[in-house]
């Protein structure tokens, strides 16, 4: 494959635009998808390619368009719609939880819902409490849906693809904090099946296990227990349905120690479920009891000290890893 | 016509997409001609149909058959049958939780309607929808819908796919219309205002038609919502345009209908129809309907839409007594075999309750299926 470095939010625009180009059910739409090139600039250009009947601007209306999208999906549409943010999906919860995610079960498996639900998911810096939701933990817990958090470059391309070519509803993760990240897109057709997590480092004495933007802290602190002699194995587990706890097992039936890193908040959480089934899967090789790292258990503060600390960070990650290492 | 405003059709430039008009012009709409007798009578049959079919609904449920909620149609029968009459069978219609007329009238065979409720394989959804969940894709019904006003941005998205699929995938005219059905509750909810702006917004032609019983629950129409008497306010906020229609006169309703669905099609806009009618049960099951007076029920009962259509064929088509009581014989037999057939059906099996959570295996679940209906496994 030929060498290319593009950003994250480059990898996304090709993703779309070349479903787009393949399946005329394809559209987008969302709030400044269009004329505004995204709020973002995720959709730049895609206005000047697919026109304005394929690339809508929406008004502020999440409830409304979340509806009107998943309308269309139960014909067979395969909308993409574009939260600005997914804390503003709140709005839209009962369309994306009650239509969404249960229109093929209510149905009798007559209608089903082919769509896409995308945009940034989680702190993005100093935007205060309403603007920071990790939504990952509270839709979770719904069956009948998609969840999906690209990394990297790589992975944000070839998981979108596979989340628009899925016949399911896919909740789809990004974070304003990796768009701007660079990573090596091959410019041949690549997509990256959902279910299967990636070992993003070896290492054999704790298995660090997370999702998107915490992975960045997780890598940071693998450098730095690495000084110190413990060698972390990084999962990250890019979906979170299907979650892939196979590789998570493995990881940690070779490491025999685990810490979960979750951005959401700790009760009820990913993580918490996570921890779970490792405590359930691995109860005869562990050697301490799952640790976890999440966003602190109060609303997201502005002051920009505040929300450094009250976010999953290197080293809260380290302490962590220490501790279910018995180095601490 | 009466009461019926409209606007003309905006003739958009590719460059004016998503510009929505500033004002609302208005156009005069013709009722359509009366049908002939037999649809007349065709329509005289699914009414009775409906009410026959509620009545041992209620039997049904007060047997234990039917559980959760469940919200009967019968006074408003004239509304479904006459609007699902004046579109095409491929037109989609979506709707709220009172679903079992539209859906008889839109075509389902009873026996399923009637397992659904019973939570039994042979339902429309293989009874994991319920007296609220009516669905059948064969005949273009998009499912009753249990969240209050819900059903109006699908109603929305269904008109957007029609003419998405007719104009960027055909590449030719827009040429459905959707009906979207709502109660008189669903008018206060935001979802409801989201949709009929984004309607306005991007010319889909959709019909959402109010079905103004004047009670949400037990809460009178105007304990709840500012200008109850003018409800055409609302959508004209949103540069739709309206009309009023009597709502127990099945020909009146059809005759609207027709018209206003041939213009959406042809125009590919939205409409308003508040069809003015009254439910004569309570909301659902457990309603003892201390929220309104029994002569106030025996007054508006006195304007039943069957009696009225069975007058209209009596005195102007020559249908005799005789004729509707075989007619009714006929369709009280029908609904019998329909609970029969109903009671019949076999319990859900347990491999269903993993079935059609996703359209594909993994984990637990164990893909999808289509109910029986669909399958051509009816008897």
């Amino acid at each position: 494959m030929s060498e290319r470095i593009i950003e994250y939010r480059d990898a996304l625009c090709e993703a779309m635009s070349e479903e787009m180009r393949d399946d005329k059910k394809v559209f987008l739409l969302g709030e400044e998808v269009a004329q505004y090139n995204g709020a973002y600039k995720i959709s730049k250009g895609m206005l000047d390619e697919f026109g304005p009947r394929r690339v809508i601007d929406t008004p502020i209306s999440e409830s409304g368009f979340s509806g009107m999208a998943i309308g269309a999906a139960m014909r067979g549409l395969r909308p993409i719609v574009e939260f600005m943010s997914w804390s503003f999906s709140l709005v839209a919860a009962d369309p994306i939880l009650n239509n969404a995610a249960k229109m093929l079960y209510m149905s009798g498996g007559q209608f089903g819902c082919p769509i896409v639900f995308r945009g940034n998911d989680g702190a993005g810096g100093q935007l205060g409490s309403t603007h920071s939701w990790c939504v990952e933990s509270l839709y979770a817990n719904v069956p009948g849906l998609k969840m999906a958090i690209p990394y990297d470059a790589y992975d944000a391309k070839g998981m979108l693809k596979t989340a628009i070519r899925d016949d399911n509803p896919v909740f789809f993760l990004e974070s304003e904090r990796l768009l701007s990240t660079t990573g090596h897109v091959p410019v041949e057709e690549y997509t990256v099946p959902f279910g299967q997590a990636l070992v993003r480092r070896q290492g054999t004495d704790c298995t660090i296990i997370s999702f998107g933007r915490p992975l960045h802290f997780c890598q940071e602190a693998a450098e730095e227990l690495a000084k110190e002699g413990i060698a972390c194995e990084i999962i990250d587990g890019r979906t979170i349905r299907p979650l892939d706890i196979d590789t998570m097992v493995a990881s940690v039936r070779k490491t025999n120690t685990c810490v979960v890193v979750d951005q959401s908040w700790s009760f009820a959480s990913v993580g918490s479920e996570i921890a779970s089934q490792i405590h359930r899967y691995c109860f005869d090789d562990l050697d301490n009891f799952v640790h976890r790292v999440h966003s602190d258990d109060v609303p997201t503060p502005y002051a920009s000290n505040l929300e450094q600390a009250y976010l999953p960070n290197t080293r809260k990650i380290c302490e962590a890893v220490r501790a279910a290492t018995y180095n601490s | 016509m009466v009461g019926v405003k409209t606007t003309t059709s905006m003739d958009k430039t590719e460059t004016e997409q998503n510009v929505a008009s500033t004002e609302l012009p208005h156009v005069q709409l013709e009722k359509s001609p009366m049908p002939e007798s037999g649809i007349l009578l065709g329509w005289l049959r699914q009414m009775l149909l409906i009410r026959e079919f509620e009545v041992r609904t209620m039997q049904a449920y007060q047997n234990r058959l039917i559980g959760g909620f469940c919200h009967v149609y019968i006074g408003q029968e004239a509304v479904a049958v006459g609007s699902i009459a004046a579109v095409n069978p491929d037109d989609p219609v979506v709707l709220a939780y009172r679903c079992h007329g539209h859906a008889l009238a839109r075509g389902m065979d009873p026996k399923h309607c009637m397992a659904e409720m019973f939570g039994r394989i042979g339902g429309c959804a293989k009874g994991k929808g319920g007296s609220m969940h009516m669905f059948d894709a064969p005949h273009h019904l998009y499912g009753g819908h249990g969240i209050v006003g819900a059903q109006t941005p699908l109603g929305t998205g269904l008109a957007f796919a029609t003419k998405y699929e007719d104009e960027v995938l055909q590449d030719g005219k827009s040429s459905h219309v959707t009906l979207c059905y709502l109660g008189d509750g669903a008018i206060n909810q935001g979802a409801f205002y989201e949709a009929m702006n984004l309607a306005g917004l991007y010319d889909l032609p959709v019909i959402f038609v109010l079905e103004n019983n004047r009670y949400s629950m037990g809460t009178a129409i105007e304990r709840g919502t500012t200008m109850a008497n003018e409800l055409h306010t609302k959508s004209e906020a949103h540069g739709i345009n309206h009309a009023i229609v009597d709502g127990k006169d099945v020909v009146s309703m059809y005759q609207s209908f027709k018209s206003i669905a041939d213009w959406c099609r042809e125009e590919s806009r939205p409409f308003f129809v508040e069809a003015q009618t009254y439910r004569y049960k309570g909301h659902s099951m457990s309603d003892p309907r201390k929220y309104r007076t029994r002569e106030e029920e025996t007054r508006e009962e006195e304007l039943d839409c069957i009696d009225r259509l069975e007058k209209l064929l009596c005195d102007e088509h020559g249908l005799t007594r005789d004729g509707i009581k075989q007619m009714s014989r006929q369709v009280k037999t029908q609904v019998r075999e329909a609970v029969e057939w109903a009671k019949k059906s076999p319990e859900t099996p347990m491999d269903e309750l993993y079935k059609d959570v996703y359209v594909d295996h993994w984990g637990l679940f164990t893909g999808t299926s289509k109910p029986q209906m669909m399958q051509g496994e009816d008897e």
